[in-house]
C-alpha cells in the first residue's frame, strides 16, 4: 500500500475538503488567478456588451473605410468604417459562447463514453470505440451542410455541431486512461472493498485522469474558435454582420499587409483568452491532482 | 496480441462498409446535385447527365450497383472532372498529401516531443515556461495566419523559400510542411509534458530512482514509454485529421495534394469523389487508430514492468 | 527505443537538406522571357480539355490555345477574323452562310481539317447523349434545338452540309446577326473524329481522348504536360496554318485558384499575368508607377434578384424604393475600390454599340416615400427580408454594405444569409429567397443574351418576371428587325420594360482585374476578357531575336 491509496480511501467520503482543498492550492498559484481574473472580466464585458459598447456594430461609414486606431476608434476601424473595439466585444460574445459551449459538449459526451468503455472493456469497449472511428471517418463538410439545412440558422445547433465532433478524440484518450488507472492497485482495491462500478469510475477513476482531460480541454477550446471561424468563412456558420475573433482574424489574415491593426487587435484579445485559460488549466490540474497534492 | 489485431482487423470491415453507407445516404440529402451550375442547364442536358452517371435509377440500385464496382476496387468516374476516375484522382493527390502530412507529423514530434519531455523535467523553469509559451502561440496560431505570415516573411520579403507549389522549386516544401506541423507541434508538446509529470510522480519511477539509476537512464528507459501514452492516443486521430487537415494548406501553397479533393469534393457535390476519398480516410483513421492502441497497449508500464520482470 | 533513436539523425540530415537545397535561382518570369515561355495564372484547374464537355473561364483559356474555331475573335475589336475558315459569305435572306475552309487549317496529326470534321462534331455537340451544358450555342441552326432535345433523331435534317471538303453550309432558323461570333465559342469546336473514336464511342464524356498522350487538336499550340492542380504546359504547334504569327513557344497554366497567393506568385516573379486580384491589393497597385494592375469594363453585371411573388416584393413600389435607396457610386468607391462601374439596368453600357435605358438614380427621399405609399412608413410593419448570396469575399461585402444602406434609409430589417454554392443554386433554382445575389457574364456580345435571361420560360429568369409583350418583343420583333438600329430600338424598349417593373435590383458592371508583367505585350484588355494566344509576345525574346 502506498500512499496514494491511504489517500483515496480515507478520503472516500470527504469531498467537499477535496475540494475546499484544491481551491486553496489555486489561489496561492499567481499566474492561475490571474487567468480567472481576465477571463471572468472577458465574460462580464461580453455579458456587458450591449450597453457598454462604444458604437452600434452596425453602423458604418464607408467613405471613412479602414483606418488605424484614433481617439475616436481607440482600435481603429474596418473597411466599412465599422469600429473595431465594438466589433472585437461583439465578437467575443459569440467565440466565447461557442468556445465553452462547443467544449462543454464534447467534454461530457468524449469523459462519459471513453471512461464507460474503457472501464468496461470487452465488447462494449469494441463496439462503443468503433463507433466513434465511423464517426470519425464521415465527411465532415457533409454532416455541417445537411445540419445547416435541416435545422436552419440556429447558432446553438452550431455549437452542438462542433462539440458532436470533437468529443470523438476526448473519448479516445479518456478511455487510453482509464485503461491504464483500471489495473492499478487503488481500483483493485476499491473493487476489493465492492464498490459498484459506477462509483469507482466517478470517485477514482475520473480524479486521476483529471490531469490529461483539462491540458485536452484548453487545447480544445482554442481549437473550437478556429474550427467556428473556418466553419463561418466557408459560409457554414454564422452570418454576417454577426462576427466572431476567429471570424476578424480570418478576415484580417487576408489584409494582414494592408491593414494590420484587424488582424493585430482581434488576434491579441483571442490570444490573451487562451493564455489565461492555459494558466488556469494548468493551475486547475496542479490543484486536483490527489497525487501531486500528496507531495 | 495477434489474436488483438486480427479481431480488431475483422472488426474493421463492418465499420468501414457503415461509414460507406452512411456516407452514401447523407451526400444525397445534401441540397444541390453535381451538375447544378449558376447558367441553368437545360432540363434534357441534366436528364441526360444523370442517365449517363445512372443517378436516375432507384437510390438502393445506385448504392448496390456501387458496392458492386467498390468490390472490384473500382471507385466510379468524377462528376466534376469528366474523364478522370476517382482512383486516378486519389492516386494522384494520395501520395503528395502523404508527404506533406509525414513531414507535418515529424516536426511536430520532434520539435513538440523534445520541449515537451524537457519542460516536463523542470516544471515551472524557464525551460518549462518558455516552450509552453510558443506551444500555446503555435495553437492559437492557425494555418490560415502562420501559412501567409511565413510566405511573406521567408518567401516574398528574405526570398529564402518558394512561395508556392510542390517538388517543383527546391525548397518548396519547407514552409508547408512546417505550417502544418506546427499547430500539431503545440499538441504534442503540451501532451508529451503532461503526460511526463504524471509518469513522473509514479512509484515506479520512484523506485527506479531509488534502485540509483542515473537520471537519463530513469527516463529513457522507464519515463518515456508511459510518459508518451496520451500522445500515442492522440497521434492516430492526429494523422488522418493532417490529412483531411491539409486543406487550408494546400490551398495556401498550391499543393496539389488530396486535401483539397476531399473538401471541394464536397462542394462540388461530386458524390463519387465524396465517397472515394471518405472510404479511403476511414480506411487510414481505423488503421492508424489500431496502430495507435496496439502502441499504447504496448507502452503500458503495467505490460511492459511485467517484460521487465522476465528479462 | 531503437527506431526513436534512429529517426532523429536521419530527419536532421533530411531538413539540413532542404534547407541547403533552397537558393535563390532565377525566377520563371525571367526564365520565360529568355525561353519565350508565357507562365499564365489561369483561376482553377479545368474540369477537362473536351471543347463539348466543359464550361468555365479557365477551360475557355485551354481549350481555345489547342484548338480553333471557324473564326476567331481580334483581341483588339472583339470582330470576328479568320480561323479555321478563311472566308465566309451569307446569302441574301441571311439564312445561308457557307464557310470556306482554309486549304493549309491540319490537325496537329497533319490531317487536314475537313467540312466533314464539322458536320461530325456538331452531331456530337448536339447529341443528347453528349450532355453538352453549351449545346444551345448551336440553336440558331435549323433544327439543331430539335436534335438536342431528342425530338429528331436524324441529324440529316440539322442544318449543317459538308458541300465538299471545304465548304461548310450551315442553314439558320432566321438570321442571327451575332452566329459568326459564335463561332468562337469552344461549344462550336471540331474535334478530330479518329482521335475521338479510337477511345470510344463518339458521344462518349468518359474517356481518355484529351490526355497529354492522345490528344489532337488544330489550335496555335499543342498540349506537352498535364500535371493535376499542378500546371499545364502547352507548346507552339508546329502544324497550325498561322504557325508564323505565333510568336511564344509555350504557355504554363496555373491552376491559381487562391488569388492571394497568386498575387505573391506574381510578387515573387513566378507569374507574367494573373486571373484576378484580391479586392485590397489595388489601391497599392494602382499608387505603383509603371502598375502591372490592368483594369478593362467587362461584359457582366452583378445583380440582385427579387422574388415578385412574395411579400412585400410582390408591391412594385418596395422593389423601386430597395433599389433606389442603394448609392451605388458610394458602393464602387467604397466597398469596391473602384473596380466597378454602377449600374441601373441589365445590358453592360456599350454592347456592340448598344447602351441600356437608365431609368432612376440614387434618390432616398423617392424612396422612403414610395416605402410610405407601400405600407411601410419609416419601417412600420416590415416583415423582414432576406438577401442570399453564395460564400465569396466580394458578395458578403456587398451584402453588408446594401444592408446597412437599405437599414439607414428606409429603417427596415434586412438578414443575410451566407450559403454555400451548391445550397445557393439550389434555394435560386427552388426560388426559395427573398433577394439572391445573381451576376451574368455575356457568352456573346450581344444585347439578346441578356434580355433572353427575363423571358417568362427563361431557365435564368428566377424572379417569377412574366411579361407576354417583353416576351414577344426580345424573342420575335427583335429578331426580325430589319437593321441593326432597328433592333437595338426594340431591345431598349423591352429592357425600358423590364426596369420599369424591375425583378431585379442592377448593381454594377463588372471589370476585369489583372496583374499583368510589363514583359507581356499583344494582350489587349477587351470587353470579353478574351485572350488569343496567337497575338501574344515577350518583350526580351524580340529583343535578342533582333
Amino acid at each position: 500500500m502506498t500512499e496514494r491509496q491511504h489517500f483515496e480511501i480515507s478520503d472516500l467520503d470527504s469531498g467537499i475538503s477535496l475540494g475546499k482543498d484544491a481551491w486553496i492550492r489555486l489561489r496561492k498559484n499567481r499566474l492561475a488567478v490571474g487567468g480567472l481574473v481576465i477571463l471572468v472580466f472577458f465574460f462580464v464585458i461580453a455579458l456587458l456588451t450591449p450597453w457598454i459598447a462604444p458604437y452600434d456594430y452596425e453602423i458604418q461609414d464607408l467613405d471613412l473605410g479602414a483606418t488605424g486606431p484614433s481617439l475616436k476608434h481607440w482600435l481603429g476601424t474596418d473597411i466599412f468604417g465599422r469600429d473595431l473595439l465594438t466589433q472585437i466585444m461583439y465578437g467575443g460574445r459569440i467565440s466565447l459562447s461557442v468556445g465553452f459551449l462547443a467544449t462543454i459538449v464534447a467534454l461530457v459526451i468524449g469523459v462519459t463514453w471513453g471512461s464507460i468503455a474503457g472501464y468496461i472493456g470487452g465488447r462494449t469497449d469494441a463496439v462503443m470505440m468503433r463507433l466513434v472511428d465511423i464517426l470519425y471517418a464521415l465527411p465532415f463538410m457533409i454532416f455541417i451542410i445537411l445540419l445547416m439545412v435541416v435545422f436552419g440558422r440556429n447558432m446553438l445547433l452550431l455549437f452542438l455541431a462542433i462539440g458532436a465532433v470533437e468529443w470523438l478524440t476526448m473519448a479516445r484518450i479518456m478511455r487510453g486512461q482509464v485503461q491504464t488507472l483500471r489495473q492499478q492497485e487503488f481500483v483493485e482495491a476499491a473493487v476489493a472493498m465492492g464498490l459498484s462500478r459506477s462509483m469507482i469510475l466517478i470517485r477514482h477513476i475520473v480524479p486521476n485522469a483529471v490531469g490529461p482531460i483539462i491540458v485536452y480541454t484548453t487545447l480544445t477550446i482554442p481549437g473550437v474558435m478556429l474550427l467556428e471561424a473556418f466553419l463561418s468563412f466557408l459560409g457554414l456558420g454564422i452570418q454576417p454582420p454577426k462576427t466572431s475573433w476567429g471570424l476578424l482574424i480570418a478576415y484580417g489574415a487576408e489584409t494582414m499587409e494592408e491593414y494590420p491593426w484587424l488582424l493585430l487587435f482581434p488576434g491579441f484579445f483571442l490570444a490573451t483568452t487562451l493564455f489565461s485559460l492555459n494558466f488556469l488549466g494548468d493551475g486547475l490540474r496542479d490543484a486536483l491532482d490527489v497525487r501531486s497534492a500528496k507531495d | 496480441m495477434t489474436r488483438y489485431i486480427i479481431v480488431r482487423i475483422l472488426q474493421a470491415l463492418p465499420v468501414i462498409l457503415a461509414v460507406i453507407t452512411a456516407t452514401f445516404f447523407l451526400v444525397r440529402m445534401a441540397p444541390g446535385g453535381p451538375f447544378d451550375s449558376e447558367k441553368a442547364v437545360m432540363p434534357e442536358v441534366k436528364a441526360a447527365l444523370e442517365a449517363r452517371y445512372k443517378l436516375d435509377q432507384p437510390i438502393l440500385a445506385q448504392y448496390f450497383s456501387y458496392l458492386s464496382d467498390l468490390r472490384e476496387g473500382d471507385f466510379g468516374p468524377s462528376f466534376k472532372y469528366p474523364g478522370r476516375s476517382v482512383n486516378e484522382l486519389i492516386a494522384a493527390g494520395m501520395p503528395i498529401t502523404a508527404e506533406l502530412g509525414l513531414y507535418a507529423l515529424i516536426f511536430a514530434v520532434l520539435l513538440g516531443g523534445v520541449t515537451g519531455v524537457i519542460a516536463s523535467l523542470r516544471p515551472n523553469s524557464w525551460v518549462d515556461h518558455i516552450p509552453m509559451t510558443l506551444a500555446m502561440i503555435g495553437i492559437c496560431v492557425p494555418s490560415f495566419l502562420l501559412g501567409p505570415s511565413l510566405v511573406l516573411l521567408f518567401g516574398v520579403h528574405l526570398d529564402w523559400f518558394p512561395v508556392s507549389g510542390w517538388g517543383d522549386i527546391p525548397g518548396d516544401k519547407v514552409l508547408p510542411s512546417i505550417t502544418l506541423g506546427a499547430a500539431y507541434a503545440a499538441y504534442v508538446s503540451r501532451l508529451s509534458r503532461a503526460g511526463m509529470l504524471e509518469v513522473l510522480s509514479q512509484d515506479y519511477i520512484r523506485t527506479a530512482r531509488a534502485k540509483g539509476l542515473a537520471e537519463w537512464r530513469v527516463i529513457t528507459r522507464h519515463a518515456l514509454r508511459g510518459g508518451l501514452l496520451p500522445l500515442v492516443a492522440f497521434m492516430g486521430p492526429a494523422f488522418a485529421g493532417l490529412l483531411s487537415g491539409s486543406f487550408v494548406v494546400e490551398t495556401i501553397f498550391q499543393v496539389p495534394g488530396l486535401g483539397r479533393f476531399y473538401v471541394q469534393a464536397a462542394f462540388n457535390r461530386d458524390y463519387t469523389m465524396i465517397l472515394g476519398t471518405t472510404i479511403f480516410l476511414s480506411t487510414l483513421i481505423v488503421i492508424f487508430n489500431l496502430l495507435s492502441d496496439v502502441l499504447a497497449a504496448w507502452m503500458n508500464p503495467r505490460i511492459r514492468s511485467d517484460l521487465l520482470d522476465h528479462d | 527505443m531503437l527506431t526513436l533513436q534512429k529517426i532523429p539523425r536521419s530527419i536532421f540530415a533530411l531538413l539540413f537538406i532542404l534547407l541547403a537545397s533552397c537558393s535563390v535561382q532565377e525566377g520563371n518570369v525571367d526564365s520565360g522571357n529568355r525561353l519565350g515561355i508565357l507562365h499564365y495564372g489561369n483561376g482553377s484547374e479545368p474540369q477537362g480539355l473536351d471543347p463539348h464537355v466543359v464550361t468555365g473561364v479557365p477551360e475557355n483559356h485551354l481549350v481555345r490555345a489547342l484548338f480553333e474555331g471557324l473564326a476567331v475573335k481580334n483581341p483588339y475589336t472583339l470582330e470576328p477574323e479568320p480561323g479555321v475558315a478563311e472566308r465566309w459569305e451569307f446569302s441574301d435572306d441571311k439564312r445561308i452562310v457557307n464557310f470556306f475552309i482554309n486549304p493549309r487549317a491540319r490537325w496537329s496529326n497533319g490531317d487536314p481539317v475537313q467540312a466533314s470534321d464539322y458536320v461530325w462534331s456538331w452531331r456530337r455537340a448536339l447529341h443528347p447523349e453528349m450532355g453538352n451544358p453549351y449545346s444551345y450555342m448551336l440553336f440558331p441552326v435549323k433544327n439543331a434545338e430539335a436534335f438536342a432535345k431528342g425530338q429528331i433523331s436524324d441529324f440529316g435534317k440539322v442544318g449543317v452540309k459538308a458541300l465538299d471538303e471545304r465548304t461548310l453550309e450551315v442553314t439558320l432558323n432566321e438570321p442571327t446577326p451575332y452566329f459568326i461570333q459564335l463561332m468562337d465559342h469552344y461549344s462550336t469546336f471540331a474535334v478530330h473524329p479518329p482521335t475521338i473514336m479510337k477511345f470510344g464511342a463518339s458521344t462518349d464524356r468518359y474517356t481518355k481522348w484529351t490526355r497529354e498522350e492522345n490528344i489532337v487538336g488544330n489550335g496555335p499550340f499543342v498540349l506537352t504536360e498535364w500535371k493535376l492542380n499542378r500546371r499545364i504546359v502547352v507548346e507552339k504547334s508546329s502544324t497550325y496554318w498561322d504557325r508564323n504569327k505565333v510568336s511564344l513557344n509555350g504557355v504554363v497554366f496555373y491552376p491559381t485558384e487562391n488569388s492571394v497567393t497568386e498575387e505573391r506568385m506574381f510578387r515573387v516573379g513566378q507569374l507574367h499575368y494573373t486571373a484576378s486580384v484580391p479586392l485590397d491589393k489595388i489601391p497599392i497597385y494602382r499608387e505603383m508607377e509603371n502598375t502591372p494592375y490592368v483594369q478593362a469594363p467587362y461584359l457582366g453585371t452583378y445583380y440582385y434578384l427579387l422574388n415578385i411573388n412574395k411579400k412585400p416584393l410582390d408591391d412594385i413600389r418596395v422593389r423601386k424604393a430597395l433599389s433606389l435607396s442603394i448609392d451605388r457610386d458610394k458602393l464602387a468607391s467604397t466597398v469596391l475600390q473602384g473596380t466597378a462601374v454602377p449600374a441601373y439596368s441589365i445590358t453592360p453600357p456599350n454592347t456592340l454599340g448598344y447602351d441600356p435605358p437608365k431609368l432612376f438614380g440614387y434618390d432616398p427621399e423617392k424612396a422612403k416615400q414610395l416605402m410610405t405609399e407601400a405600407g411601410f412608413p419609416n419601417g412600420k410593419n416590415w416583415p423582414g427580408i432576406e438577401i442570399i448570396y453564395n460564400t465569396s469575399e466580394s458578395h458578403r461585402k456587398i451584402a453588408v454594405a446594401i444592408q446597412q444602406m437599405w437599414a439607414s434609409t428606409l429603417n427596415i430589417q434586412v438578414t443575410l444569409s451566407n450559403q454555400e454554392w451548391k445550397v445557393y443554386l439550389d434555394s435560386v433554382d427552388q426560388m426559395d429567397f427573398d433577394i439572391a445575389r445573381r451576376g451574368w457574364i455575356g457568352d456573346y456580345v450581344d444585347p439578346n443574351n441578356f434580355l433572353d435571361l427575363f423571358i417568362s420560360s427563361g431557365g435564368n429568369n428566377s424572379t417569377g418576371y412574366a411579361d407576354g409583350i417583353y416576351d414577344d418583343l426580345v424573342l420575335r420583333k427583335a429578331t426580325k428587325a430589319s437593321s441593326r438600329e432597328l433592333r437595338y430600338q426594340i431591345f431598349h424598349r423591352a429592357e425600358t420594360m423590364l426596369m420599369q417593373a424591375m425583378p431585379i435590383i442592377p448593381i454594377y458592371t463588372y471589370t476585369s482585374k489583372h496583374l499583368i508583367n510589363p514583359s507581356v505585350k499583344g494582350l489587349p484588355s477587351n470587353l470579353m476578357d478574351s485572350l488569343n494566344l496567337k497575338y501574344v509576345w515577350l518583350d526580351n525574346l524580340k529583343k535578342e531575336e533582333r
